[in-house]
């Protein structure tokens, strides 16, 4: 299987390492896998605040470097998400663009999905050991039906029990640019989500998605937490990098 | 109505140092998130029958003039009269106009979101007619110095049951009553002898048939049906996107609406009125009046927005709301609080003195993943920021930033130094913590929260780095 890491702005500029368990993860399964250079964001920031035509620039961008893959594969719900679900929304009015994001968005899955449906990944090498407590971000669980994914791929691990919080699939207040331009209530929903993941004991809060995870990790920290880890699953699935 | 829309901030920042608004909002989140679940639940296959309440409303819209015509010819024919009011003032002065022509001083209400739409109890009492809200919670918020409600269907759910008890011993002058089912008393007993003695009953309707020519309302506490039998005129008033083609289009909607908003199978009453009162009728008005409210509404009809016509005003989108039930409903500044206000208020109100409310909102999905007539909010509001785009009607501040970020992603080469820098800068500014505490130009971030800083190189050199190693 010939697969296409994007790698997606945020791993890149936050948290390099959720990139490379993912390299890792995707070779485990068999995977031949290819991290196109010239790859930047999917549009996402600009889509969401109506600056469609940036959002189509991006888009355009995306789907050049990205269409010879037999899959695509990204390490979030939310840019997974943007491509599956919303390129072809944006490029409705270019049939040409249209057919190829179609396309596209076909071949495109969110890391624990292709890793459990389509590479079928038998076991996992993470040496994680204790509790976690699972974050199911917005948009893969809505948008792509991510919920027994990364629990399958967790459940792989012997020493990993996991704790179910309770509202798990409850926005974390993260939203992009809503946690900037609405600070005080996204801080308030990050409570919420860091008090529901704290009162299971568990030692780790993990997701799909690194936006939610900065923001329920910074909230914890800035609550004085510094004890419970708050881990993006590529990382925790991956084990030690070399 | 007047509309604050643009002070959300303010007004939310308020309400979540509000205590009382809190412990109170709790309410939306342990019983109408679990009571809407456990009758979905219950239904069977609840999400066909959201395809057909879909299916249905699309199907009204499509030849909304054509339904609007035929519920017209019915109601007519069987004796009530309808009226056609393009804005809040045109309604406010046909139900005006009708109290007048029949010396009507006093108007019981039963539950209406398009009168507070209107503005219509201050028409009324400009014109020297008195109106008396009769639904519990309506008539709470209008003895409370005329409150604005906080919730399409349980307008006063921003108040514990604590706050109602001062506020009746303080305006009824009667002892303290602690329980529920002794302030319901307290307010029937106040209620009653205005059923009996007003000239005339204000209703809405959430749904008009168009087959039959009826108006239909779903109410909990009876007050609905005295407001639209008793006394001598009734007028019926409501938005003209309401209309349903057939009693069967009507079961099915029916089946959905209690289910969404209240988690019931079906509530205390459903009152259809269909014309006025015939000859050895026991009971009914001798005077129907149907007021069909535009206000919009046509616009959106022929907009991107058109989907949004479908609500069937369950509240459902705004109880699932994260937003919503951290804030309440009046952050919101308008009649129509939640997702579906963020999407309605631009759009009957003017985007100009609702820009902010689009933007309410995290994109989280809850909303439409509940809707019952599966209408796309988040998509919606999305469009709503387009179009303020397209109107320059954001701040050039984030449109600069906007157009400079994605500039900078369409040039890989500039992109990549720009973030290896940032990385740098931001691994800096964390120290030996890994956290800062403190971001220039993210105050909105790092006023409740730390940002974890990054490792210091991105991704792209990192990986450059080690391909080249090997
Ligand atoms: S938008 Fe949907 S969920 Fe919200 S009130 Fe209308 S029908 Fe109910």
């Amino acid at each position: 299987m010939r697969v296409a890491l994007f790698v997606t702005c945020l791993a890149d500029l936050m948290r390099p390492n959720v990139a490379f368990a993912a390299l890792k993860l995707l070779k485990l399964a068999g995977c031949t896998v290819e991290v196109p250079e010239t790859q930047t964001c999917c549009g996402q920031p600009a889509y969401n605040s109506g600056d469609r035509a940036t959002a189509l620039t991006l888009a355009r961008k995306v789907i050049d470097e990205f269409s010879g893959y037999e899959y695509v594969v990204l390490p979030s719900g939310s840019c997974a998400g943007m491509i599956r679900a919303h390129y072809e929304e944006l490029c409705k009015d270019d049939p040409a663009l249209l057919v190829k994001a179609k396309k596209l968005a076909a071949s495109t899955y969110e890391l624990t999905d292709f890793l459990v449906n389509v590479a079928k990944l038998e076991s996992v090498p993470g040496d994680f050991a204790g509790s976690i407590t699972y974050h199911d971000s917005c948009s893969g669980l809505r948008e792509l039906g991510i919920k027994q994914q990364p629990r399958q791929l967790l459940g792989k691990m012997g020493q990993v029990e996991i704790k179910e919080m309770s509202e798990a699939e409850t926005c974390c207040g993260f939203g992009g640019t809503f946690s900037l331009k609405f600070g005080d209530i996204s801080s308030k929903l990050a409570d919420n989500k860091c008090e529901n993941a704290c009162a299971t004991g568990a030692d780790a809060i993990v997701g799909g998605d690194l936006g939610c995870l900065l923001n329920i990790e910074g909230r914890l920290r800035r609550k004085g937490d510094r004890k419970t880890q708050v881990l993006h699953v590529a990382e925790v699935l991956a084990g030690k990098l070399d | 109505m007047e509309i604050h829309s643009n002070d959300f901030k303010a007004r939310a920042r308020e309400a979540l140092a509000d205590q009382e608004l809190q412990k109170a909002l709790k309410l939306v989140q342990v019983k109408f998130v679990p009571n809407r679940a456990a009758a979905a639940a219950e239904y069977g296959d609840f999400e066909a029958l959201r395809d057909a309440g879909r299916d249905i409303r699309n199907r009204a819209l499509e030849n909304l003039d054509l339904w609007l015509e035929r519920f017209e010819q019915e109601a007519t024919r069987r004796g009530a009269q309808v009226h056609w009011a393009k804005d809040a003032a045109e309604a406010n002065a046909i139900i005006v106009d009708i109290a007048h022509k029949n010396g009507v001083k006093k108007v019981v209400k039963s539950k209406s979101m398009v009168s507070e739409e209107c503005g219509l109890n201050d028409a009324l009492e400009a014109a020297g007619v008195t109106p008396i809200e009769t639904d519990l919670g309506e008539y709470i918020l209008q003895i409370n110095d005329h409150e604005p409600p906080s919730h399409i269907v349980a307008p006063v759910i921003h108040k514990t049951r604590e706050q109602i008890t001062e506020l009746f011993h303080a305006k009824h002058h009667k002892p303290r009553q602690t329980d529920i089912g002794a302030l319901c008393r307290e307010a029937r007993e106040i209620l009653r002898p205005h059923f009996l003695s007003a000239d005339m009953g204000i209703s809405g309707a959430n749904f008009l048939v168009a087959e039959t020519g009826s108006t239909v309302i779903v109410t909990n506490e009876g007050n609905g049906r005295l407001c639209t039998t008793v006394p001598r005129i009734h007028v019926a008033l409501t938005g003209i996107e309401k209309v349903v083609p057939t009693l069967e289009d009507l079961s099915v909607l029916l089946r959905l609406l209690p289910r969404s908003a209240t988690g019931q199978a079906i509530t205390n009453y459903v009152s259809m009125n269909t014309g006025v009162a015939g000859s050895g009728d026991s009971d009914g008005p001798e005077q129907f009046h149907i007021v069909l409210l535009d206000n919009g509404r046509s616009r959106v009809l022929g907009s991107e927005l058109k989907e949004m016509l479908r609500c069937i005003r369950c509240g459902a989108c705004m109880n699932h709301c994260p937003v919503y039930q951290a804030v309440g409903g009046h952050a919101y500044g308008w009649v129509y609080p939640g997702p579906m206000g963020s999407v309605l208020t631009p759009s009957y109100a003017g985007m100009e003195h609702a820009h902010e409310l689009p933007h309410t909102a995290t994109g989280c999905g809850q909303c439409s993943a509940v809707c019952p007539v599966r209408i796309p909010l988040p998509e919606l509001m999305r469009k709503e920021r387009e179009m303020q785009v397209d109107a320059g009607l954001r701040p050039w501040t984030e449109r600069l930033a906007l157009k400079l970020w994605g500039w900078s992603a369409s040039q890989p080469w500039l992109y990549g130094l720009g973030t290896a820098i940032a990385a740098r800068f931001l691994k800096g500014l964390g120290g030996e913590e890994k956290l800062i505490h403190r971001l220039p130009l993210a105050g909105g971030w790092t006023d409740g929260r730390d940002f974890p800083a990054p490792a210091g190189k991105t991704f792209r050199e990192l990986y450059r780095a080690k391909k080249e190693l090997h």
